[in-house]
């Protein structure tokens, strides 16, 4: 009797086991449908405005008419200022907190919390700080410069930690080894473990590139609108992301050219993605051989 | 056998040789020290431009006033404070169980190649560019709603959103957090022969809580401070909604579409708006090390 | 006289040193907790000293204060005094950099660079200026030589240096070091890794080195017949009250004959027994 209880109650329990399992299966199943939804959505609307000419002319008629070309040259040079400053100052602080500074170093430990808080500013925020500081303190005025210069103080935490977690993942045979052969710390970063971290490094560039390409809030008041081709740093640019945004909101019949902007900018971050993958697989074999 | 030889092998090096980590260590330093002071600095300029229409009607004007009209000289910001609240508590409460059932699909019921795949679906979907997914909701989502229950622009839009934009964050820290999991727990509770969602429920939820808790702090961070999409699908009216088919009108998408022509004192409300959400934030960043020093 | 030992103590007086190495109270300390305290012992000059003892009692952290690795590890504080001549050891003056390389360091796990063999070699030569590369490959073909890897190695000097068998990493390790042309080699366990041929060599090569051009080398061993075998003098250090002690220190005939403490007649008698 008893034991046929005992049988009972775990029928019961697999029943509900299995009635579980299905439900951890359709969450998923509903997910990933979704993402599906979104991703072919985007590409049935903009497959049609992607060719040769949309991506090498200027657009017309508010963006109804005409290509993007001015504003892939914009985000190009708004991530090309981005990224010229905080990669060395990324990098840098990376290594200074995973090599140089002891555990409880009072500014290692300054460092990281304000970088922890950084890391979780909202866009819009930045855009107001780049507004007030770059734009009006420094007069940059509304220019790709601003925006660039947003951009890089958004991204800074993304590159830190994703560098600082490829140089620890580096083993500390390394450097004990190499010290003990009396080469300097300098050196030991530069020959052995910069080389090793590359697979870190890597991820995080393209998580910031990612971060920096995807983002409008920050920009609208820093970067500004204007789609004409900028000639300068100091010439107001408008990213592709705003480009989508101001099509779609403020332009009646800009819902093609939109599709469009939105399936190329979703292609460059892909492409990106799997450059990073090919990348960080290929050196992880080098060094692991 | 190989002589050693003299010490002319071994040049004498000169300063900068031997000084050069002194050197390397100053420099990073000073990156370090750009890197630490960027926060305050946000601050800083914040709050010197929120400081004028604060010194003016002072805080609780921003609580207490008849309505949103900077022209005017009125700053109530509780509609849009409810509008965001409301998103985020919206897309909080969806986003987390269908996070953390998503992570534990991924270690406890996919098998391995389906689990990576979901996996890499789960950050190709947190790449996504937030202004993507505010154009998919306006010409797909509100339209649908719309269908449903006029207008279609609308706080059940924004959460809808919202949730799928968070998604990934849950998931991701979530998946790391039972990831941490001692296999040895796992073991134990097959040998007393646990079902695999009893395992779950007593054993691995339990051990990955502190993970899972900071998961729903980032996650929450995020859905507050999420603009352009929330800005694209809520209709932007400033009120306090009655029903999710409501308008809203969120902190963010006040400072997104008002900044633009905003002057003197106006301007100065959205930076004090800005400077609520940045508080939230740090509040936030508060409370997560707190989880993070309980768990450890 | 200057500080550094680099420009005050050429090989010549270096070898004139009596005795080579004096510790006085030397003391290390993981997060405050003492790893072994009080060790007093002078190094001889031009000998073979063999460290003994159980598991955990602080022999390689004992070794690792004597090049200043120490500084590597977070949470690791010494104290106490070293004295090299005229050089303080643990005078936040000295110079590392040039201390290290004099003195040498063989780890128990063979640890090569992720590069190529012979540039595990030539990367530390070229970073103390040997800036020649006709004399950096010849010092590469020598040490090889010495070590033995020289005929296994000869035809993948460009190959990684993470392909080769473990021992032949040790060796790799050794001939790194000895390519510096170190006058102390410190020896953690060099041979725990090693068959027992790949272990006769480096034994030979110990004792070639010593006795040709002076080297003096301070091995941490686990083999009691090895120690035996090689070393002048031998020093026992124990775990007392959770802190390793050193108990004897004496030259080897005595230490293993007639040691004047019965941990240490327990130890040797216990080995052989
Ligand atoms: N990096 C470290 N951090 C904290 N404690 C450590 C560290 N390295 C060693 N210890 C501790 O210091 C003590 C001495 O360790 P050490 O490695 O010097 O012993 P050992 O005599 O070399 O042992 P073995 O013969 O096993 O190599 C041990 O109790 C060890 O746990
Ligand atoms: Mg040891």
């Amino acid at each position: 009797m008893n034991l046929s209880g005992l049988k009972m109650i775990r029928q019961n329990q697999y029943g509900l086991d299995k009635v579980i399992s299905l439900f951890f299966w359709l969450v998923p199943l509903i997910v990933t449908s979704l993402f599906i939804w979104i991703l072919g959505d985007i590409i049935r609307g903009g497959i049609g405005q992607l060719n040769w000419a949309f991506l090498t002319t200027a657009p017309l008629d508010t963006g109804r008419q005409g290509g993007i070309a001015p504003i892939l040259v914009s985000t190009l040079l708004i991530l090309g200022v981005c990224l010229a400053v905080s990669l060395p100052i990324g990098i840098g602080t990376a290594i200074l907190l995973a090599e140089f500074t002891p555990n409880h170093n009072w500014f290692g430990r300054l460092v990281r919390r304000s970088l922890d808080v950084l890391a979780g500013v909202p866009s819009i925020v930045f855009g107001l700080f780049g507004n007030a500081f770059f734009a009006k303190t420094l007069g940059l005025g509304f220019s790709i410069l601003s925006g660039g210069l947003t951009l890089a103080c958004m991204v800074l935490p993304i590159l830190i930690r994703a560098t600082e977690t490829g140089l620890s993942a580096v083993p500390q045979e390394y450097r004990l080894s190499s010290a003990s052969l009396g080469i300097s710390r300098t050196s030991t970063l530069w020959h052995l473990l910069l080389p090793a971290a590359t697979p870190g490094l890597l991820v995080g560039l393209v998580l910031g590139i990612g971060r920096a390409i995807a983002e409008t809030a920050a920009l609208i008041f820093t970067s500004g609108y204007v789609d004409r081709m900028p000639t300068s740093l100091l010439d107001s640019g408008r990213s592709l992301s705003i480009h989508i945004f101001d099509l779609s909101m403020n332009v009646t019949g800009g819902d093609a050219n939109a599709y469009g902007s939105a399936l190329v900018l979703i292609l460059i971050l892909l492409l990106i993605n799997a450059i990073a993958s090919y990348l960080s697989g290929k050196y992880s074999k080098t060094l692991k051989v | 056998m190989w002589k050693p030889k003299t010490l002319s092998l071994f040049p004498l090096r000169n300063w900068f040789k031997y000084r050069k980590d002194f050197l390397l260590v100053w420099l990073l330093r000073g990156l370090s020290a750009i890197a630490g002071i960027v926060i305050l600095l946000i601050l800083g300029f914040l709050l010197r431009e929120a400081l004028p229409v604060l010194e003016e009607v002072g805080i609780t004007a921003f609580f207490r006033d008849d309505s949103w009209n900077p022209g005017e000289k009125s700053y109530n910001l509780v509609p849009m404070i409810w509008g965001t609240g409301l998103t985020m508590m919206g897309a909080v409460l969806l986003a987390t169980p269908l996070g953390i059932v998503s992570a534990l699909f991924c270690h406890y019921y996919a098998p391995m190649p389906i689990a990576s795949l979901y996996r890499r679906l789960i950050e190709l979907l947190a790449g996504i560019p937030s202004v993507v997914y505010g154009f998919w909701g306006l010409v797909v989502l509100v339209p649908l709603i719309n269908r449903l229950h006029p207008p279609g622009t609308s706080l059940l839009a924004g959460i809808a959103v919202l949730t799928l934009m968070i998604l990934p964050t849950i998931t991701l820290v979530a998946d790391a957090s039972f990831a941490k999991v001692p296999p040895e727990y796992l073991m134990g509770a097959a040998a007393m022969g646990l079902s695999s969602w009893g395992t779950i429920w007593q054993i691995v939820i339990p051990s990955a809580k502190s993970g899972l808790f900071t998961g729903v702090i980032l996650e929450t961070g995020r859905a507050i401070g999420e603009t352009m999409a929330v800005l694209m699908v809520c209709g932007n009216v400033v009120q306090t909604p009655d029903s999710i088919f409501d308008p809203v009108r969120t902190l963010t998408a006040n400072i997104a579409l008002e900044m633009a022509y905003a002057l003197d004192n106006h301007r100065s409300a959205l930076f004090v708006s800005g400077l609520l959400l940045l508080g939230v934030i740090i509040v936030l960043a508060i409370a997560a090390e707190l989880v993070d020093r309980e768990a450890s | 006289m200057t500080k550094s030992i680099h420009n005050n103590l050429d090989r010549h007086k270096i070898a004139e040193i009596q005795p080579l190495m004096q510790i006085h109270q030397l003391s290390l300390f993981y997060n405050q907790k003492p790893a072994f305290k009080d060790v007093t012992l002078s190094i001889p000059q031009n000998s073979i000293t063999a460290i003994v003892g159980a598991s955990g009692c602080g022999k390689s952290s004992f070794l690792i204060c004597l090049n200043r690795l120490s500084d590597l590890i977070p949470g690791c504080t010494v104290s106490g005094h070293i004295q090299l001549g005229t050089l303080n050891i643990l005078s936040p003056k000295a110079n590392t950099t040039a201390l290290r390389r004099r003195i040498g360091t063989i780890f128990q796990k063979p640890n090569p660079f992720p590069m190529s063999i012979k540039k595990n070699i030539t990367f530390p030569l070229k970073e103390h200026g040997v800036k020649d590369s006709q004399q950096r490959h010849n010092i590469v073909e020598q040490v090889l030589k010495d070590v033995g890897l020289w005929s296994e190695v000869k035809d993948r000097l460009q190959d990684n240096a993470l392909t080769l068998s473990g021992g032949q990493k040790q060796r790799l390790c050794i001939a790194r070091t000895l390519a510096l042309q170190p006058e102390i080699l410190l020896m953690d366990e060099p041979c725990s890794a090693l068959d027992p041929i790949s272990s006769g060599i480096v034994e030979d090569l110990i004792l070639r080195l010593r006795q040709k051009y002076n080297y003096t080398i301070i091995i941490v061993t686990h083999n009691l017949a090895q120690a035996k075998r090689i070393a002048d003098y031998t020093a026992l250090f124990w775990v007392d009250k959770g802190c390793g002690r050193l108990i004897e220190f004496a030259p080897a005939e005595q230490f293993f004959n007639a040691p004047n403490n019965e941990l240490t007649k327990a130890y040797v008698n216990g080995i052989k027994g």
